[in-house]
């Protein structure tokens, strides 16, 4: 049974690890700052207790104050997942930090929440439309687009 | 790129090759534009959405459970899978339990499903291989006897529309189990006549051995599941690893394969139809009478929150993403598209191999495109 | 785990794709309204009650016993098309087992599945590609009018915005059984169609 890892208890050894990180965290869920993205991701993936390697999804939710990008984790080996998200506040130009360097799984996953959702990815090396064609206006998925 | 500087007089230039939406071959609308050396592929780019219909637009518009048909058209060779997928991710949202017999009668219409997906992509690999349609329509025969269960089922031959949340829509006829009796017997002698066929074939096996190889490491990076994920030697299936609905009741074995050639995802697809076999016999044998479906209104209205719930599709991990705001529609619906994700290792397993080969290790790979581009 | 960086591709990906965005955006716009059935022939043959002679009905029976389809397979409903083709309901036995993947050898587009805006442009160079005469059947209830994702942002409502269609077969997917009696239907158009008075306007101008 993958046991889903208690939010708590991962963000009490992030912010040991990466002071200021966590914005907060329940029993389901970790939020975290988006720019310590990358550094708590690497470090979810690299530790030999959480050898976080496989990367089931990442997606992208329109509140409409702010944007929440979901992202969930398995350990293949030790069979434990984990949901950690980040908010952008921002509405007009909202950008995050790429993990595609980490999990090749993100590629196409980004792109499509770039394409519909027209959040950036920083560091992502193709960040172009996936499944609408160059020149559509507007963010098909956000709330405000018809 | 590195183009290898060859002794002889002969100079020669990389160039582009499309290979366009429109396809002789029944994967769909995908394109790729392929950098070619002469025969030799030194790089693709894939391109997508030729089929994107915007469902996940769509599903923001639509009830809980008036999104069920939209499920179905994902990926729309195996539907009953992704109805299974969208109906226990909103079981889960909204707390709901499922009576036995609809679990029972979910485990073996799912496993069936896996028979005849698995049924057409072998089909149409061996198609892209070069057996042109004899396989594909021996396969087909099969699975029109599995189309036609499910016709007594449901009402429909391809998208059926079957499962409910809670349950299922209609109880099973009087008619299914003898006749799903008569196919549990006569399968393995279908199977038997593909292996004897196919297994050991010269022109297979020159054709996909050692073909579009697929290391451990790069398929666990990529999140690629499913047959792909199981034919490179790691030994993984949600069914097992995170059993949902009854599968922990279940006894059955978990094909893998050795080195992630085509070959072996050929293999381990036939493998896992007999092992489908085997959960459906467990199943009929202990179907218990009942209720077949919860007490819910269609109407449904989940309590504010989010859930995921992810299922073993015949093509991968299937999940559902969903966000309740306390409406009759859910407020964000995200597909973990299986396909999508599956094809992410498809530029490094075809570098260095000829264009012929190309075809094959795509057609391997199994895609839907609806699923690809929903 | 390395990943490939832009400009290994010895075209420019990103001019390839705005070209192509501007060529949808132009069919898009210009393909608001539906296009009129070619129906109007038909009508005006039954109104002057002219006699189909023997040619025409031997052009018309060679021509309506081998159609040869064309591909265009978006989406769910080649399925049902290809079983059409399978052992159980057997196109063969209607001169149609030929699925040539190349437009200029085929006379019937059977277009099957979901049409979105991002294909049209495609799916209109490929009509434009078959030699006349041909025929368009549009299956299945998307390609009749856009079906179950006709509000949606992508999708097409109807092939008949793009390329004129001769048979609506409606369902979703049709039953192989409704696609043959689609394929019937077609075939008693093209039994009624005159051929030697249209070669005579065609010489007019």
């Amino acid at each position: 049974m993958t046991v889903a890892l208690s939010g708590k208890d991962i963000a009490s050894k992030l912010e040991e690890r990466f002071p200021g990180s966590v914005v907060e965290s329940s029993q389901a869920c970790v939020l975290i700052k988006p720019d310590s993205l990358l550094e708590v991701a690497a470090f979810l993936k690299d530790t030999p207790e959480l050898n976080f390697d496989y990367f089931n999804y990442v997606t992208a939710v329109d509140y409409f104050q702010y944007f929440e990008i979901i992202y969930q984790l398995t350990s293949l080996e030790h069979n434990h997942s984990l949901v950690f998200k980040a908010r952008c506040y921002d509405r007009e130009n909202p950008a995050v930090p790429s993990v595609v360097e980490l999990w090749q799984g993100a590629d196409f996953q980004e792109r499509e929440i770039y394409d519909l959702m027209g959040i950036r990815f920083e560091g992502h090396p193709n960040l172009k439309r996936i499944f609408l064609w160059e020149g559509f206006q507007g963010y098909p998925l956000r709330k405000d687009f018809l | 790129m590195a183009i290898e500087t060859r002794e002889m007089a002969l100079k020669t230039e990389p160039f582009v090759l499309n290979f366009g939406p429109v396809h002789p071959s029944t994967h769909g609308v995908y394109r790729m534009r392929t950098t070619l050396d002469g025969e030799v592929v030194l790089d693709i780019e894939p391109v997508f959405g030729y089929l994107h219909r915007g469902i996940e637009k769509l599903a923001e518009q639509r009830t809980f459970t008036g999104f069920i048909p939209l499920t179905d058209r994902l990926d729309y060779i195996s539907s009953m899978s992704n109805n299974l997928a969208y109906c226990l991710a909103v079981e889960k949202l909204a707390g709901i339990a499922v009576p036995e017999r609809a679990e029972y009668i979910r485990v073996i219409i799912a496993e069936m499903q896996r028979i005849a997906n698995h049924l057409i992509a072998v089909g149409s690999f061996l198609n892209d291989c070069g057996a042109y349609f004899t396989p594909f329509l021996y396969m087909f025969r099969e699975r029109e006897r599995i189309v036609d269960l499910f016709e007594m089922v449901s009402g429909q031959r391809l998208l059926y529309n079957y499962m409910r949340i809670g349950g299922v829509s209609q109880d099973l006829p009087d008619e299914f189990l003898p006749a799903l009796r008569k196919l549990l017997d006569l399968m393995p002698s279908y199977i038997g006549e593909y292996e004897r066929l196919l297994k050991d074939n010269e022109i297979l096996q020159a054709r996909a051995r050692g073909v579009g190889i697929l290391t451990q490491e790069t398929a666990v990076n990529c999140g690629i599941s499913g047959p792909v994920l199981r034919s490179t030697g790691y030994r993984w299936d949600w069914r097992r690893a995170d059993p949902y609905s009854i599968y922990d009741r279940f006894d059955f074995d978990i094909p893998v394969g050795v080195q992630g050639d085509c070959y072996d995802r050929f293999r381990v697809r036939i493998e896992e139809m007999t092992q489908s076999l085997r959960i459906i016999e467990q199943a009929i044998k202990d179907l218990p009478s009942g209720p077949v479906q919860a007490d819910v209104p269609h109407l449904i209205r989940p309590p504010v929150g989010e859930a995921y719930a992810h299922i073993e599709a015949p093509k991968g991990e299937l999940g559902f993403y969903l966000v309740s705001d306390d409406s009759v529609a859910p407020y964000r619906c995200h597909v973990r598209p299986t396909s999508l994700i599956n094809l992410t290792a498809l530029r490094e397993m075809v570098r260095g191999w000829k264009v012929a080969d190309l075809i094959i290790i795509f057609g391997s790979i199994d895609i839907t495109l609806g699923e690809v581009d929903r | 785990m390395e990943v490939d960086r832009p400009g290994q591709y010895i075209y420019s990906d990103t001019e390839i794709d705005r070209v192509e965005g501007q060529v949808i955006e132009e069919l898009k716009a210009s393909s608001q309204e539906a296009l009129p059935d070619p129906d109007q022939w038909l009508e005006e043959e039954a109104e002057k009650n002219i006699l189909v002679t023997t040619v025409d009905a031997v052009i018309n029976w060679a021509r309506r016993s081998s159609l040869w389809t064309a591909i265009c397979f978006p989406a769910c409903c080649a399925f049902e098309f290809i079983a059409a083709n399978g052992p159980r309901f057997d196109l063969s036995r209607f001169g149609m087992e030929i699925l040539r993947a190349s437009p200029r050898q085929a006379d019937l587009m059977i277009t099957a599945g979901t049409l979105t805006w991002k294909m049209a442009p495609n799916v209109r160079r490929i009509y434009n590609q078959m030699p006349e005469p041909k025929w368009v059947i549009a299956m299945g209830a998307c390609a009749c009018s856009g079906g179950i994702f006709a509000s949606s942002y992508n999708v097409v409502p109807g092939y008949n915005h793009i390329i004129p269609v001769d048979v609506y077969v409606p369902g979703c997917p049709p039953r192989p059984e409704a696609l043959i009696y689609g394929i019937q239907t077609l075939q008693r158009k093209i039994a009624a169609k005159s051929n030697i008075n249209l070669l005579e306007r065609s010489k007019q101008g």
